[in-house]
């Protein structure tokens, strides 16, 4: 294969972090929503864990992303 | 020929191109390029705007704010907020650190946005530095708050014995790793958001005046959501700045 090919490959499939990404982040905004509307005074309390939870979440989809640009332009 | 002319200025202003460093005075000291570059100018100017707002603001000190006063006042109260709740009051001596930390990384994130500008923190060795910092300071912190004590972080209570090997080996990696995923939860989330406003604006143009409203309409949501994304990135590397700080103040066993 050419190795100009391999290397956009390689990239587009380091690029599946994100699927994960996606999932956790859904997952957690989505039983965030469904707890704040079953108990909407204790959801402010628990603003900011969610987004620490979403920033940890992301993070794994951001190293992927990384992968592939260090692929690409590294 | 006017084809691959246009392929040319999209190769040099593709959405990479604002990421370039360029040097605007060139130096060099002791056989290293210690260049003023862009990155330097804007991190300048985010060290004038920081100062000049908070005198700005802080001039005729009401007992009603006004509005410039009252955003320097909210902000302050923020993180002291967020200290308090994540360290508690052994913490609100370290505020300043960490009130200094979030304001600058939120300013250049936001100057970031303008356009023409350069944007910092999209730069991994400005994010490494900065949670490099971060991390320095908080390890010595708590060697010098608990002494070899501190140790104790990687080694959780309630573990049986026997799982011990194990534990300690995963526990010193992730915080080994802190500074790497702490630097580049900022850093790939600056790039990748400035890199896709650049895509979508090549869109725009591309597809000219006739099909360019459809991808504008979204670029106009990304700047909004890139604004969100400026200070929530801010706020996190923040948050967990505290969190960090939390382990090594009050050495909780988690």
């Amino acid at each position: 294969m050419d190795p100009q090919a391999a290397k956009f490959i390689g990239a587009g499939l380091a690029c599946f972090a994100l699927i994960g990404a996606g999932i956790g982040i859904g997952n957690i905004f989505g039983n965030y929503l469904s707890g704040a509307l079953r108990n909407p005074s204790a959801a402010p309390g628990q603003f900011t864990n969610l987004l620490i939870g979403f920033a940890l979440a992301e993070a794994t989809g951001l190293f992927g992303l990384l992968i592939a640009l260090i692929i690409l332009f590294g | 020929m006017a084809a691959e002319g246009a392929h040319e200025a999209a190769a040099t202003h593709g959405p990479m191109h604002q990421f370039e460093i360029q040097r605007i005075i060139p130096l060099e000291l002791f056989g290293y390029d210690v260049s003023f570059t862009n990155a330097s100018l804007f991190m300048v100017i985010a060290l004038l705007v920081i100062p000049l707002f908070y005198l700005i603001a802080m001039n005729r000190r009401a007992l009603v704010p006004g509005r410039l006063q009252s955003t320097a006042e909210l902000s302050y109260e923020f993180i002291a907020n967020m200290v308090r709740e994540n360290v508690g009051e052994a913490g609100m001596k370290y505020f300043p650190w960490v009130f200094t930390i979030f304001i600058f990384i939120l300013v250049l994130n936001l100057l970031g946005l303008l356009p023409y500008s350069f944007t910092v923190t999209s730069h991994i060795i400005v994010t490494f530095a900065l949670a490099a910092m971060v991390w320095l300071i908080i390890t010595a912190i708590g060697f010098m708050n608990h002494g070899v004590g501190f140790l104790k972080l990687f080694v959780p209570a309630g573990v049986p014995w026997w799982l011990m090997p194990i534990i300690i080996p995963i526990e010193l990696i992730s915080y080994l790793i802190r500074p790497i995923s702490h630097s580049v939860r900022l850093f790939a989330n600056m790039m990748a958001g400035h890199a896709m406003l650049k895509v979508f604006a090549g869109f725009v143009v591309g597809l000219g005046v006739l099909g360019g409203w459809a991808p504008f309409v979204f670029l106009l949501g990304f700047t909004g959501l890139e604004l969100v994304v400026a200070f929530l990135q801010a706020f996190i590397f923040t948050v967990l700045t505290c969190i960090y700080l939390n382990d090594a103040v009050n050495m909780h066993h988690h």
